[in-house]
């Protein structure tokens, strides 16, 4: 009975903070160091665990679709109006609709994620296969290339540029829609955004929350420029 | 025996029958084969009227056979359905004595050169890259492919060490035009199948590929299809020509003298043009046909050199006033010092020529 005789505890979080945090300054370093291995780290690798998630299967449902449109023309206005319709649901509304069937855990939030990327990755692959010019396809067959060869060593590689453009913005989509899948408890950088708001004048963790979501999208961006100038020299080469 | 790796074993190629010539040309470009139309139609679904009516052609192995007509002749499409890219109605092609039908349509087209007007080389591979393209996909080695490569770039008159790695944006239209020609040429195909391959070349640069393809053609000794529009290209470049009307229908089949002496039909005659006399002086050269003897007589000053075809010669003529012009072997513009007089052009000599050979 020795707490009671202590009285009630009254957390003291001065004690562990610093001046910064006391006086509530604008924005504390302290505390982003004190809390990265806490709240901010744990955030953070969760969001991009989502992101990667996400663009992934989209990616692949993409592709998927996208192929079957090239070769069958009639699948690509369907599958248009679908994702479009998928692409237009109000993030907030489609995330509340799937917790009902599916529950407050991360395969909510990377549905709705997913759905997102659709239609951008599938307007993308799509268009840049049909750009591939007439007679290098026909050079190709002509030659002797199979379908499938005219598609992986054709196709797909002139494709490049504009499935790496789709990807761009599908990345940086979700990057920014990820921000809401604490509401379904699925985690990422907005669960500390959400936190600062409840902490009344207290900026700093809004702020880093906030900075990291938008330094994580400018990371992925320049990743995936990046990774189309490895993959596409024949384009750098036109501009020389 | 130097770089007969290249070309494939003895045997291994259906190709290599009685048809097909094997000594002429340098080793690497050992095969060449006779393609045979027979009586081919096509009819596409819905159309009334063919595309290729029964047209019959035989092209032997080594010699240039060029398709020409106005658009609607079929042209084209007659040359697409030899490598199976338009699927046959009637009729039947042999390839080296064998029915193309018989064969995978892939297969085909790794044994076929194919050249395209707007040349189609692929923009996201090097030079070398697409010169490899069917090597690649018969499944040659690297070292095979890389001497090939190397081989191929000299050939028509690229350095290799310079082009190998450049991208086709990077080249200028006729070194693009070139590389797809040698890209057709990588695997030693005993049939070439050329559709407007000079169609996009500015004038003056589609003279020069012509008269590089012919220097070509005479090194490789390919059996070649060449499709165009233009009479004129067609009597530089064929060895035959068959002139196709409307409705893919053969007007005429005969080397380009015969057609330009006696034309089958009105058609032909109106086809090639009423200066077909002209064209047909432009078929020789000074050195081939019987000069007037000088007989002492002093020329007057105006030279032309054996070289020289009769046509220009004829213009050069006419330009000075009708006067004979004095025949040297000496290089072109007539300055050699040391050029000998051959003897002497006069009108009277191109209009007994023209006379001749009106004759059958």
């Amino acid at each position: 009975m020795n707490l009671l005789a202590t009285g009630p505890v009254i957390p003291n979080y001065a004690a562990q903070s610093s001046k910064c945090v006391v006086e509530n300054d604008f924005f504390c370093f302290d505390w982003v160091k004190h809390n990265w291995g806490t709240v901010l780290w744990p955030a953070l690798r969760q969001h991009i665990y989502l992101t990667l998630v996400a663009v992934a299967i989209g990616f692949a449902i993409s592709l998927a679709l996208a192929l079957a449109a090239h070769r069958l023309r009639w699948l690509e206005r369907p599958t248009l109006v679908v994702t479009g319709i998928l692409y237009t649901i109000p993030s907030l509304a489609l995330f509340e609709l799937l917790v009902a069937p599916v529950g407050l855990n991360t395969t909510t939030a990377e549905i709705a994620l997913v759905s997102y990327t659709l239609l951008i990755l599938f307007r993308n692959i799509v268009t840049g296969l049909r750009e591939v010019p007439d007679e290098v396809r026909e050079a190709a067959e002509g030659m002797g290339m199979t379908r499938a060869q005219v598609l992986r060593r054709v196709e797909l590689p002139l494709a490049l540029p504009a499935i790496v453009a789709g990807l761009r913005i599908a990345t940086v989509t979700v990057i920014s829609l990820a921000t809401i899948a604490y509401l379904v408890s699925a985690g990422g950088l907005g669960l500390p955004v959400h936190n600062a708001l409840g902490e009344g004048p207290f900026k700093t963790e809004l702020i880093a929350a906030g900075g990291l979501a938008v330094v994580l999208a400018l990371v992925a961006d320049g990743l995936l420029v990046g990774v189309q100038r490895l993959l596409t020299p024949w384009v750098r080469a036109a501009r020389a | 025996m130097p770089a007969l790796t290249l070309a494939p074993p003895a045997g291994d190629s259906p190709l290599n029958t009685a048809d097909t010539a094997h000594s002429e040309g340098p080793s690497a470009f050992a095969q060449a084969a006779e393609l045979e139309l027979r009586d081919v139609s096509k009819r596409y679904v819905g159309a009334r009227e063919p595309a290729i009516k029964e047209l019959s052609i035989t092209v032997p192995a080594g010699e240039v056979c060029v398709l020409v007509g106005p658009s609607g002749s079929g042209k084209t499409t007659a040359m697409r359905l030899i490598n199976r890219m338009i699927e046959i109605s009637g009729g039947d092609i042999l390839l080296g004595g064998e029915s193309v039908l018989e064969r995978d349509p892939r297969e085909l087209r790794r044994e076929i050169g194919y050249v395209i007007q707007q040349i189609g080389l692929f923009p996201h591979e090097t030079v070398a890259q697409n010169i490899a393209t069917v090597p690649r996909l018969l499944g040659w080695d690297k070292q095979r492919t890389a001497t090939r490569v190397h081989e191929l770039l000299d050939l028509i008159g690229l350095d290799p060490e310079e082009m190998r790695d450049r991208y086709p944006v990077q080249l200028s239209g006729g070194q693009r035009q070139r590389v797809g020609v040698a890209r057709a040429l990588a695997a030693d195909p005993p049939l070439m199948l050329m559709d407007e391959p000079f169609g996009a070349i500015d004038p003056i640069n589609r003279a020069r590929l012509q008269d590089e393809f012919l220097r070509l053609q005479a090194r490789v000794k390919k059996t070649i299809v060449f499709v165009t529009h233009d009479i004129d290209e067609a009597i530089k470049m064929g060895d035959r020509i068959a002139i196709l009307r409307e409705g893919g229908v053969l007007a005429q089949y005969d080397s380009p003298r015969e057609i330009l002496t006696n034309p089958a039909d009105d058609f032909v005659a109106r086809f090639v043009g009423a200066d077909r006399a002209l064209k047909r002086l432009g078929l020789s050269t000074l050195a081939e046909i019987e000069l007037a003897q000088p007989n002492g007589a002093q020329p007057n000053g105006d030279t032309v050199a054996l070289s020289t075809t009769v046509r220009d010669a004829l213009s050069l003529l006419l330009s000075n006033g009708g006067r004979p012009l004095t025949v040297t072997d000496g290089d072109e513009d007539g300055h050699g010092g040391s050029a000998r007089v051959a003897g002497l052009l006069t009108l009277e000599t191109v209009s007994e020529l023209l006379d001749e050979r009106a004759q059958p």
